[in-house]
């Protein structure tokens, strides 16, 4: 595995695609080894805030050397990273976590399940499936809170896209899995990042499917690197590691198979 | 320049540690940094079965500060000598292995599982705040802390350092009845007990409700807890509390603390133990000094 290391980024770009919704590409090395579904640590500069913030990796330009972040302003972190503009220093960790598994979609049909915030590395996923993978068949299904249909376009380039909206002003009037039923969709193996309810979701439909789900878990975070113990979640087995039923989401996931946690 | 120290007859290379909880056994952060570079590892809290911990959310993040409520998870003493010590024992640095349990009997248990070991000094977790039996229970009374204490010496092989609490009305009270029952060294302080409230969800932030608040936010309530009870005992204390560089350190030498331990600000910055251990170089060098015994509770 490809040593983690915290690096000094520059900032290419930043805007705001949606409400409250930033994109930021930067420049760093880390762009060459990143996977889709890996995350990065951002530490904020004020002295005041501690803790790295985790956020998905969205885009890799792995030949040019940059990352894109897609993130919604939560907090005071947040806040800070979308003031960054062109030229700003961010204190980046990565690559960390391990990614979805390419290679369980091969010969597969797959749906890409984005929710929310849960969608921005959902792209990366469809680009890699699209120039590498070996997948049958890749459709994304993304759930918004309303027609702001941040990374659609960029999606529609590697994957059909279908979309819901809470409000119904766009797609579907719903969430992910009304789109599944409304459309008659299907598929062989599921790639999950969302909101707790809809992870729920995603994994009894696998069940009920007899399909393999990859969910994409989001905890508290301290460290990053597995140290501190406090971003766990539970596990169905003994974990390797902890010897308990938990395991890190920082290290041993943020991507699970949806059979092997319980959420 | 000479940067060792030395605690209970055990020398170490400079008084950097690590502080239990923070740095899990040294695997994670040794691709960080060399971890030959650090006085001391001072191993997460080890009972003598494996512990699921608290449930999540356990960290919360505050003001210059973090809670956490980790409720000490671990994986047992028996992974601990199997996977953990062996790794350490691959680095030129003491190794220090913090112990927890829920009854005397449990502390006792993986002291004795300790004494035919290669581990340089144990450190007794009396002062854990997010955990409901033990640990804390037997932190916050004089008698409960000189009763355990005693156990512990009658059963260790290596030399016992105390951890104390700081959510007492007089750390010194504490800190004398662990030197009477025979304490070879204190380390101080564990997390001050906090609480943070999401008020827009009117909810706790940590599912424990409470949890140890620890970061820059408390190193002055550490600094000042080290002083008072370097004047009340004997014994070495290893300082810490939101060191986040040598400056930092040095104050917890000055006050009088022997060693010092980087904890919450692993976090912030995997490499603060090993720039926290150039930093002090860097300092007595700037200042012409040449032991650094001469700066320990040299504030005046």
């Amino acid at each position: 595995m490809e040593q983690k290391k915290k690096v000094k980024a520059k900032v290419i770009s930043q805007t705001e695609i949606a409400d409250g919704i930033y994109d930021m590409w930067m420049e760093t090395d880390l762009a060459g080894t990143a996977k889709a579904g890996q995350f990065l640590c951002i530490y904020p500069h004020s002295e005041s805030m501690l803790l790295p913030r985790p956020i998905s990796i969205c885009e890799a330009d792995r030949e040019k050397g940059r990352l894109r972040i897609v993130y919604r302003v939560a907090g005071r972190g947040t806040e800070e990273f979308s003031l960054y503009h062109m030229g700003s220093s961010i204190r980046v960790l990565g690559n960390l976590g391990n990614g979805f598994p390419l290679k369980e979609t091969e010969g597969k049909r797959v749906f890409l399940m984005g929710g929310g915030i849960g969608i921005p590395p959902m792209l990366q996923l469809a680009k890699d499936l699209k120039q590498e993978g070996k997948a049958v068949e890749v459709t994304v299904i993304a759930g918004y809170r309303n027609q702001q249909l941040f990374l659609k376009e960029d999606m529609k380039e590697y994957a059909q896209v279908y979309v819901a909206t809470e409000d119904g002003s766009a797609g579907t009037k719903g969430n992910v899995m009304n789109v599944i039923a409304e459309k008659g969709l299907s598929a062989d193996v599921v790639m999950a990042c969302g909101p707790m309810p809809m992870l729920r979701a995603v994994k009894r439909y696998a069940e009920e499917k007899g399909i393999e789900a990859y969910i994409s878990l989001e905890e508290r975070m301290a460290c990053g690197v597995g140290a501190c113990l406090g971003c766990v979640c539970k596990t169905v087995e003994k974990d390797v590691h902890s010897h308990v039923n938990n395991a890190r989401i920082c290290t041993d996931g943020p991507v699970f198979a949806a059979k092997d946690v319980n959420i | 320049m000479n940067t060792k120290v030395k605690i209970a007859g055990v020398e170490f290379k400079n008084p950097v540690m690590t502080a239990s909880g923070t740095f899990g056994s040294g695997m994670e952060y040794s691709e960080f940094v060399d971890l030959n570079r650090l006085g001391a590892v001072v191993t997460k809290g080890v009972a003598n079965v494996p512990w699921e911990g608290n449930p999540t959310p356990r960290i919360a993040e505050t003001y210059g500060g973090m809670l956490n409520a980790i409720g000490l998870q671990n994986p047992g003493i028996d992974v601990l000598l199997e996977r953990d010590i062996p790794f350490l024992k691959q680095y030129d640095t003491r190794i220090i292995v913090n112990v927890c349990g829920k009854t005397v009997e449990d502390y006792l248990d993986v002291v004795e599982r300790l004494g035919d070991t290669e581990v340089d000094m144990l450190e007794i977790n009396v002062s854990c705040p997010n955990v409901k039996e033990g640990a804390i229970a037997f932190g916050q009374k004089a008698d409960s802390l000189y009763d355990i204490t005693s156990a512990v010496k009658k059963k260790a092989k290596q030399p016992v350092i105390m951890k104390l609490s700081p959510n007492v009305t007089d750390i010194t009270e504490m800190a004398r009845a662990a030197e009477a029952a025979g304490a070879d060294a204190l380390s101080m302080i564990n997390t001050l007990t906090g609480m943070k409230i999401d008020v827009h969800r009117r909810k706790f932030v940590l599912a424990n409700r409470t949890g140890g608040l620890s970061g820059p936010a408390v190193k002055p309530v550490a600094v000042r807890m080290v002083y008072q009870t370097a004047q009340a005992v004997k014994i070495p204390i290893i300082g810490m509390g939101g060191i986040a560089n040598a400056e930092d350190a040095l104050e917890f030498l000055l006050a009088g603390a022997t060693a010092v331990a980087v904890g919450a600000m692993n976090f912030a910055n995997p490499y603060t133990t090993v720039e926290v251990a150039e930093g002090i170089e860097a300092y007595m060098k700037r200042y012409g000094i040449d032991e650094i015994g001469s700066l320990i509770g040299s504030v005046g």
